[in-house]
């Protein structure tokens, strides 16, 4: 009764070439990476611990962990209201993480910069700002079935607001956003398309570009999800030619507590506050309240200082690292991990699209996926399990929930070898 | 390499986790709860049959989850039947003090099947990992939805 139904073919796989190590490559030194990640070398129930979690949240280099030590030890204060020296020394390391941010994504401006808690904030404000004022009854949102609840939610407490209809664009068997399908969604009605860069749940990749271009056509502007692609890959947004793109800056090695709405500059002034306070306003009475422009507009209150200083490092280092060296890695690991994890007897890929990040949803043989989380647990590895807080992709592949490994930077192919070795056990367990 | 775990997963709950008893929907159910562990995904449906004098004369249920939480409803089902819902509400007591309390102790319990408890012992090693504590306290909290007439139940 728990076995999920094999709903995805495995092709049949090349003969596994085991190698050992950690592909360190010239441009790529991974165990120099090690280095910088203080919990690393932890060790759990006496074993070294194997992160593989990152899509969860991923863990912090020692820069990031120094940059806000060091703004809380030698120069923290409020931002943008004092004239003493912390408080201008903390607003100037503010808005360089701004600019960071900015640059990051190669936005037109730091004005289209907004930092928020984090991702969920980020789509909720779109939804509460944006949508509230342009959104009409009988006006279409698309989605795709592989979201996040984050970019579920808040368009549906939208749709009980102002009865707008939300349109579901439908993924194949290997988990493909099906371009054709959505295309056919489209309308004049469509008002906005939400759809995630890349799926935390499989690791499809969408292609986001042909998603825009056909968004655009009908009028409609386009939000995308990027907790899982800024990981893993260079992004920028004048390319892509997004409307909005939001990320999370816990999962980018940064801390928790802050993410990044970036949106198009006309859009955003356009836009009314999310809410209101100090630091957003131009000036006010009791009678009229004007206004600041984007981004201090939807910044109300003391923002997450330190945070931004962190995410400021954060982007800094995987910067100095260079996206493209971080996405070969992980592309080595991700190839590795598959070959010997489809190798497993009993053991499903939920989630086979031609381009994935490097996630790995399975199910193995009639074993809960939670069961599979405590055992892997006990030979030090970390994986998610779970319905990954996209249960409409549970539903779609049958099942209730799979277990996860997510990749990051420092991951290494003997890493992958202790989450086989952990499953291999876990499978006899079980019988 | 797992041999700590051994303690909670021990043969008695792998084989009510892969052969689980009661695994039925009754026509006649007077009762049924759904329960929902939104953190795993564990889904339950527990059906229970009074006559009328609040004797459980059925106990059954559908759906799925993890090993541990499959058992325990398995066993859950077993040992309720024949007793009555106040009987049941007590054992369920001594369970959850079981699985949550250190200084757990029979004999504060009182009126209670002691034989029923010494079988549900085995699931008490959860007690040793907290996040599973709702595998194993699941069925039971959506027997006594089912009972108390609550048709949902949700462990968050």
């Amino acid at each position: 009764m728990n076995a999920p139904s094999p709903v995805i073919d495995i092709a049949s796989q090349n003969a596994r070439q085991k190698t050992s190590g950690d592909n360190s490559t010239a441009a790529f030194d991974v165990e120099k990476i090690r280095a910088d990640f203080p919990i690393l070398s932890q060790t759990v129930y006496g074993k070294p611990l194997v992160y593989l979690d990152n899509g969860a949240s991923a863990q912090k280099p020692r820069q990031v962990i120094d940059s806000m030590s060091d703004i809380y030890e030698t120069y923290y204060s409020n931002v943008h209201r004092g004239v003493h020296w912390t408080s201008q020394k903390s607003t100037e390391g503010f808005e360089a993480g701004r600019q960071k941010a900015a640059a990051f994504l190669n936005a037109a401006s730091d004005n289209e910069v907004i930092f928020t808690r984090g991702a969920t904030e980020a789509i909720n404000l779109v939804a509460a700002s944006w949508g509230r004022a342009n959104l009409e009854a009988g006006d279409e949102i698309i989605l795709s079935h592989m979201e996040h609840h984050s970019n579920i939610v808040p368009w549906q407490l939208l749709r009980q607001e102002k009865d707008i209809v939300i349109k579901v664009a439908p993924i194949d068997d290997d988990g493909n956003f099906m371009i054709g399908e959505y295309e056919k969604l489209l309308s004049d009605k469509t008002k906005m398309v939400a759809v995630t860069h890349v799926s935390n749940a499989l690791g499809t990749i969408v292609a986001v570009k042909d998603v825009i271009r056909l968004a655009h056509a009908k009028g409609a502007l386009v939000l995308l999800d990027g907790c899982q692609a800024v990981p893993h890959q260079a992004v920028d947004v004048q390319a892509l030619g997004a409307d909005f793109y939001v990320f999370s800056g816990h999962k980018l090695y940064g801390p928790t507590g802050i993410g990044v709405l970036w949106g198009r500059e006309d859009i955003l002034n356009a836009m009314p506050p999310y809410q209101g306070g100090g630091e957003m306003i131009s000036s006010v009475t009791f009678e009229k309240t004007t206004f600041q422009k984007a981004p201090h507009r939807f910044e109300a209150g003391t923002p997450a200082i330190a945070e931004v200083i962190g995410l400021g490092a954060a982007i800094d280092y995987l910067g100095a690292i260079g996206l493209d060296n971080i996405a070969a890695h992980e592309h080595g690991v991700l190839q590795y991990a598959t070959e010997r994890l489809q190798a497993i007897d009993g053991l499903t890929i939920i989630g086979n699209a031609k381009e994935k990040a490097a996630i790995i949803s399975f199910t193995l043989a009639d074993v809960h996926a939670h069961d599979v989380g405590t055992f892997v647990d006990r030979a030090g590895v970390a994986v998610r399990v779970g319905h990954h807080c996209a249960q409409p992709v549970m539903d779609r592949f049958g099942v209730a929930a799979t277990a996860r490994a997510s990749f990051g930077l420092y991951n290494t192919r003997a890493e992958v070898d202790a989450l086989v070795d952990a499953l291999e056990e876990t499978r006899k367990f079980f019988g | 390499m797992f041999d700590d775990l051994r303690d909670l997963y021990q043969e008695v709950i792998l084989d009510h986790g892969k052969n689980p008893r009661n695994f039925r929907r009754p026509e006649n159910a007077t009762c049924l709860a759904h329960g929902n562990n939104p953190v795993c995904g564990d889904t339950l449906v527990i059906y229970i049959t009074l006559d009328d004098d609040g004797l459980i004369t059925d106990a059954a249920f559908q759906g799925q989850g993890c090993a541990i939480s499959v058992a325990s409803a398995s066993m859950m089902t077993d040992i309720v039947n024949g007793k009555t819902v106040d009987a049941a509400k007590r054992l369920f007591d001594g369970f959850h003090h079981m699985c949550t309390k250190d200084d757990f102790d029979m004999a504060e319990l009182g009126d209670c099947d002691e034989d029923a408890l010494e079988r549900l012992v085995m699931l008490s090693g959860v007690k040793e990992f907290p996040i599973r504590v709702k595998c194993a306290t699941l069925a039971w909290h959506t027997m006594q939805a089912a009972v108390s007439g609550d048709h949902d139940i949700s462990t968050e």
